[in-house]
């Protein structure tokens, strides 16, 4: 079987690769060892946010804020894309400076962003918690339901002519093939490895960590929720390399429940729910909600999120192996920028010209990392 | 001990066995739906094990799953959770 195309792994990210591939006439054929739409994007908010904290992160989450804006009107209704704003808060004059500093640089980059004091966030948000000073208000971000988000995608691919394997595991990648768990092998002109945290799995020195992340869901909320809440702090937790931390980070479903997060560790490898961590979470939400103390907590569960050195994803060749394209390491930003993966891979691939400046993504800022390739 | 329990759902008494589930009392006075998803469809319990939080109900004002309630006298039960 040969192909021009073998994408691996059917999370939100491969599948907008397959998606795109397909509309230009490409034979693509994406592999998923398990179910379309799982793992890290399953597990996942679904909060589609431009973050500016990096000039390189700024120009794809807000281009791919951008084209999920674009297809909202396409995507079926269970995907739940709702504009529901992010709303940035503030605790301490310190974090309104930065509100302030954040606003110029989404500003500067064509995004509106507003400051909003203290009474207009109890306006705003009534449940917020009264000392809080003030926040951000971003009219623009949205929230999705990844797993349906990511099927949808799937299938406009295998409407375009893409094939999709599920059920099937990549054992290994060779020279313009792959070799899958049933013992068959498909060639391929290009491979794009899009599986996040198993990237590393197939091709020795991805520099991909897995970090884990919990969420929990409640009943629903009264006062309600309208924007994505989060507190100024985030970035730090986000960014920094700390082995765990713990951020306010809340959004209200379409159902009125609220999706509790966030929580990063890099040493905690099991997939089940870390107590410890879900308290943490929930005390600082506490902080900013103090109506969370009535609420009752439906399910939390945990997930992985396909980190890098320098929190940005790899995008473009693998160095030294080739035929062989990334599309992994997107850390928490996966489902956000996974159609500007998706633009900048493709014209990558088919040599044509760039949506945005590639180098910043590009694998080879790891080259010296990369020197293995086939394994087969 | 008496062998009944009357208790009060959505203001209105009933007279229910004594030692069963919150779950089961309002099975036995008639109700199938005890709660309303956000659109409007009709939920009850489902696994009876505490696992689904299907059978969500309101107990003396604190929402609680009525599969692992048992019933007790003069409980207020609400169908509104």
């Amino acid at each position: 079987m040969k192909t021009d195309v073998l994408i691996i792994g059917g999370g939100i990210v491969g599948c907008a690769i397959a998606e795109r591939l397909a509309r230009e006439g490409i034979a693509a054929c994406l592999v998923e060892r398990d179910v379309v739409g799982g793992a890290a994007t399953a597990a996942s908010m679904g909060h589609l946010v431009v973050l500016d904290d990096d000039p390189e992160e700024l120009s794809l989450s807000a281009y791919s804020c951008a084209r999920w804006n674009e297809l909202a009107a396409s995507l079926p209704a269970a995907a739940e894309y709702r504009r529901i704003g992010t709303l940035w808060i503030a605790r301490t004059e310190a974090e309104l400076a930065e509100a302030e500093r954040k606003r110029e640089r989404l500003v500067a980059a064509g995004i509106a962003a507003e400051r909003v004091s203290a009474a207009q966030l109890q306006v705003l948000e009534p449940a917020l918690a009264a000392t809080l000073v003030g926040g951000l208000r971003v009219p623009a971000d949205a929230a999705i339901y990844p797993p349906v988000a990511a099927m949808w995608l799937a299938q406009r691919a295998i409407d375009a002519g893409a094939r999709l394997r599920c059920g099937v595991a990549v054992e290994a990648i060779g020279d313009r093939e792959v070799l899958l768990s049933d013992r068959s092998r498909i060639g391929a002109r290009h491979i794009v490895v899009a599986n996040g945290c198993a990237a590393p799995a197939l091709l020795r020195g991805v520099p991909v960590r897995r970090r884990k992340g919990h969420l929990l869901i409640t009943t629903r909320m009264q006062p309600a929720v309208h924007h994505q809440l989060i507190e100024l702090g985030y970035m730090q937790s986000a960014h920094g390399t700390n082995t765990e931390s713990v951020a306010f980070n809340v959004q209200p479903r379409a159902t009125g429940q609220l999706l509790l997060g966030s929580t990063r560790q890099f040493d905690d490898h099991a997939s089940e729910v870390t107590p410890r961590l879900l308290q943490r979470l929930v005390a600082r939400a506490t902080e900013y909600l103090p109506g969370l103390t009535q609420m009752t907590a439906l399910r939390a569960w945990a997930g992985f999120r396909p980190a890098t050195p320098d929190h940005r994803p790899l995008i473009g060749p693998w160095p030294s192996c080739d035929g062989v394209w990334l599309a992994c390491g997107h850390e928490g930003l996966g489902v956000t920028t996974a159609l500007g993966t998706a633009d900048l891979l493709a014209a990558q691939l088919l040599g044509q010209e760039l949506p945005f400046d590639a180098a910043p993504y590009a694998p080879a800022r790891f080259a010296a990392s990369s020197e293995h390739c086939h394994v087969v | 001990m008496s062998s009944e329990v009357r208790l009060f759902i959505d203001g209105a008494e009933f007279r229910v066995p004594a030692g069963i589930s919150v779950a089961a009392a309002l099975r036995h006075a008639g109700y199938e739906a005890t709660r309303r998803a956000f659109d409007a469809s009709p939920r009850a319990a489902f696994c009876g094990m505490g696992v689904c939080f299907e059978c969500r109900v309101r107990i003396d004002g604190s929402e609680r799953l009525g599969c692992l309630e048992r019933v007790t006298d003069d409980m207020d039960i609400r169908c509104d959770a």
